[in-house]
């Protein structure tokens, strides 16, 4: 026996523009951004604007096409199951050449109007988190995140090879700091909305190692992180601004992490570590990256 | 179909096309822009 899938009417624009997840987004943005202001070369302002717009709508559609694959895990999970496919508002198909077509024309409007390098790491980032992370690695492992986390590391280099056409140390060190952020980000996060990965059956680690296995996982990952922030600086690619800004901020985001990482939640708990961890981690990097493009300004090399 | 649905619909298919309008003009101009930045910079399509 077969089932229709019932009609749906046309779905509201804003559900597409849901599709996007534009919170994610905006981080997306100003990491490419970052990364574009950092480099040595000043950038046409439309070119600059464009290779932004681009950056965002590759984000953009690389979300859509991650919500059209897990709408099965979405519909399960409190924190997702509002979004438009698990919701009914939209059909699969649409959301499907959404993504599709967002992402092709962002990278095609990208090699046209600004170059072919920002370009070909713009592809790489969408090939990476839709065909690597959604497909392959997320439902398989609970090391999804650290592969998948180079995703959305990847803005800053296609920003600065926005800039230069070229990539150079100092982004790759941005990249890796990005890499290595999103371990500690996504597992405080996982730590209390664990039931929520469980139910959907995401192999996230709390749900595969347990607890304590992750929190230890917080605090290691936090080492290369803390030496990945630090570096642009004991390198001499930045100044003293940047210097003290990661310094300081990374001393916090590791006293945060060893709290979470040495501690053990009771029934009931609220889990306050874990959420001050997961919020000061998007605090920390906006200002990280900030620091880093005031410093460039400030003290060119 | 309900008059209901049919006024949605319609309300959906008017606010999309709104907004794709209001897209596609946008795309004009950056377009218009993106030319007028090559040109001056002294560029061609992919320089």
């Amino acid at each position: 026996m077969s089932t229709v899938a019932p009609l749906l009417p046309p779905a509201d624009w804003r559900d597409f523009l849901a599709l996007t997840k534009p919170r994610v987004m905006t981080l997306v943005v100003f990491t490419g951004l970052c990364g574009m202001l950092a480099a040595p070369v000043a950038i046409h302002p439309v070119i600059g604007f464009t290779a932004v717009l681009c950056i965002a709508l590759g984000a953009g559609a690389a979300g859509a096409l991650n919500q059209w694959y897990e709408a099965d895990i979405d519909a399960v999970m409190r924190r997702t199951a509002k979004r438009p496919l698990p919701d009914g508002r939209m059909d699969r198909q649409a959301a499907l050449h959404f993504g599709v077509g967002l992402a092709a024309f962002s990278v095609i409007l990208m090699g046209l109007a600004v170059n072919l390098a920002a370009a070909a790491i713009l592809t790489i980032s969408i090939l990476f988190y839709v065909l690597i992370y959604t497909v392959w690695l997320k439902r398989r492992t609970p090391q999804n995140i650290v592969i998948g986390g180079a995703a959305g590391a990847f803005p800053p280099l296609i920003g600065w090879a926005a800039a230069t056409g070229d990539v150079a140390l100092l982004p790759l060190l941005m990249f890796a700091l990005v890499f290595l952020w999103t371990p500690p980000h996504f597992w405080a996060l996982a730590l209390f909305v664990r039931t929520d990965y469980a139910a959907a059956g995401v192999p996230m680690l709390p749900v595969v190692a347990g607890e304590v296995a992750t929190r230890r996982q917080i605090g290691l990952y936090t080492i290369p992180m803390a030496a990945a922030a630090v570096l642009p600086w004991a390198l001499a690619l930045t100044g003293p601004l940047y210097g003290i800004v990661s310094v300081v901020g990374t001393a916090v985001f590791a006293a945060m992490a060893w709290t979470v990482a040495t501690r053990r939640s009771g029934e009931g708990d609220a889990m306050r570590p874990e959420k001050r961890l997961f919020g000061y981690s998007i605090l920390y990097l906006f200002v990280i990256f900030g620091a880093l493009v005031a410093d460039r300004w400030m003290f060119p090399a | 179909m309900t008059p209901d649905d049919r006024d949605l619909i319609q309300s959906r298919q008017r606010a999309r096309a709104r907004v794709m309008g209001v897209l596609l003009g946008g795309l004009v101009l950056l377009i218009f822009a993106i030319s007028i930045a090559k040109i001056r910079m002294g560029m061609g399509p992919h320089g």
